[in-house]
């Protein structure tokens, strides 16, 4: 009742299947890490 | 551990390690602050209580007991255990994205330009084909198993040399076919040269088009200079509309800078808007001291005071559903990038490199004209680029950053920029103080904003609870 969870622990979930680098590089505004989407994931 | 802030009526929790966000009732947000030497045994409950005496007694307790399920299920307090893992031993980057200086020439004079009016501190000239060529060819041959890459016209201004542009875009798609790789094309135009042309090429062939304009025409004529001295504003912003107007659902950015004589930018992000603009950015102008226009410590309240009151505009916004939207403001709560991705940052040296008309590489177009930092130059035969130099590169990652290791906002924005560092601090490994203040508050800024859209879905819904535990 105090608490509302928005999301959970997204970065410990991206280790197995990360890393692939086939994303965008991120500076130049085209992406930053913060607002970069992963098809992976 | 954890950041906790207030903004905007939200307070919000963020676990920093494990990514998890939290919004707080006002007595949870309290407690937070006393969590940890309860559970230490530094404290007991019932003195802290005594110290929280404005609240209920069993609300304190029951908040208390929900910050302790919190870390039980890990989703606050988390250790950061990345840097041991294995895939931080065997990073091999390999190159995936080239700047091509295009045009060291510009037919603008921007006050605070960092390329110096275009040539980057050397002699004016134009990137030949052959070279262009050459950039091409060494991407898709250094870049081992990657399918996606990525090159992004730049300068100066790429249009002065539109045909290289052209025929570059052409021979890439050949390359693509021979070596089964995807080029993902990008520019960034002052806007002066676009015309019907242009802009038809542009819209068919660049999956991102960044167009340069500060904003409000006084604070943009001020700063961006035609050779003549006038203003910009009234020559590009019309071709900018054009531009978008057949840009269909295509990306782009509006980009603009701010300096010390703008400190107001918000008004000149809403601006965008009212000139019909939906995808912006406004950045802060990055310059030594020594300018008149440089931003200085004395004036970071009222730039942080300026995003906040941006992002309260820009999140009354989103609640409305309206897709205007400003870069910085924009974070994938839902997941974003792997954590490999956030800890390694822009891949400068490494996987991102930039290459001058000449045929100079560089470890990003920051450094061009620092020849301490030249890597190498397309036409040596058997070129390799300098393994010490990559390595420090490769190495420049937020566990090396001793001012990176305690900072709520290390996965969001990877260590900040290696050049800024360098022109700052002397040390690519010392990021530019400012700059960090600037981005933990956008990134607070963002994140209220998510929270107060996230928990606007809720209201309008209520039977789709399913975000929240």
């Amino acid at each position: 009742k105090h608490i509302k969870t928005l999301t959970k622990s997204t970065l410990k979930k991206s280790v197995a299947k990360g890393g692939c680098g086939e994303c965008q590089t991120s500076c130049k505004t085209s992406c930053t890490v913060a607002n970069q989407e992963c098809e992976n994931l | 551990m954890i950041h906790k802030f207030t903004m905007n009526g939200v307070h919000i929790a963020m676990d920093i390690n494990g990514g998890s966000v939290h919004v707080l009732d006002e007595i949870t947000y309290d407690m937070l602050d006393f969590y940890e030497e309860i559970r230490d045994g530094k404290r007991s409950l019932q003195e802290v209580m005594e110290k929280l005496s404005r609240y209920p007694q069993e609300e304190l307790a029951s908040a208390y007991d929900e910050i302790r399920t919190l870390e039980e299920d890990g989703l606050l307090y988390t250790e950061d255990a990345y840097e041991t893992m294995d895939f931080m031993k065997n990073r091999k980057p390999v190159v995936k994205a080239l700047c091509l200086n295009i045009a060291h020439d510009c037919n603008l004079m921007c006050k605070y330009c960092f390329a110096k009016q275009g040539d980057f501190g050397g002699k004016k000239c134009l990137m030949p084909l052959e070279t262009g060529k050459k950039a091409l060819e060494y991407l898709v041959k250094n870049s081992g198993s990657r399918r996606n890459l990525e090159v992004d016209f730049f300068g100066g201004e790429p249009l002065m040399n539109f045909q290289v542009v052209k025929d570059l875009v052409h021979y890439g798609r050949e390359l693509e076919k021979e070596y089964h790789k995807n080029f993902r094309f990008t520019i960034t135009t002052n806007g002066v040269l676009l015309n019907e042309e242009a802009i038809e090429f542009i819209n068919t062939h660049m999956d991102n088009a960044v167009l340069s304009l500060d904003g409000r025409k006084q604070i943009n004529d001020d700063m961006r200079l035609t050779l003549t001295g006038k203003g910009s504003y009234d020559v590009i912003v019309p071709k900018y509309q054009k531009l978008i107007e057949k840009r269909g659902n295509k990306s782009y950015y509006i980009r603009g800078t701010f300096t010390r004589d703008s400190l107001d930018f918000s008004e000149d992000v809403k601006h965008f808007k009212e000139l019909g603009f939906v995808h912006t950015s406004m950045e802060p102008v990055v310059s030594s001291e020594e300018n008149p226009y440089a931003i200085r410590e004395e004036d970071l309240p009222k730039i942080l005071e300026e995003y906040e009151k941006l992002a309260v505009y820009y999140a009354d916004l989103k609640e409305k559903k309206d897709p205007f939207s400003f870069f910085h403001f924009m974070v994938d709560l839902t997941q974003g990038p792997c954590v490999i991705k956030r800890i390694s940052g822009c891949g400068a040296g490494t996987e991102y490199l930039c290459i001058t008309p000449e045929g100079d590489l560089y470890p990003c177009h920051q450094f061009v004209g620092n020849e301490a930092y030249k890597m190498g130059n397309l036409y040596e035969e058997d070129l390799t680029l300098p393994k010490e130099m990559q390595s420090m590169f490769k190495e420049a990652h937020i566990y090396h950053k001793e001012d990176c290791k305690t900072c709520f906002s290390k996965f969001y924005c990877s260590g900040g920029c290696h050049a800024n560092a360098l022109s700052f601090n002397g040390d690519i490994l010392k990021p530019y103080r400012i700059g960090c203040e600037m981005q933990r508050k956008r990134l607070e800024c963002a994140i209220m904003v998510e929270a107060k859209r996230m928990l606007s879905e809720e209201e309008e819904a209520p039977e789709e609870k399913v975000l929240f535990l």
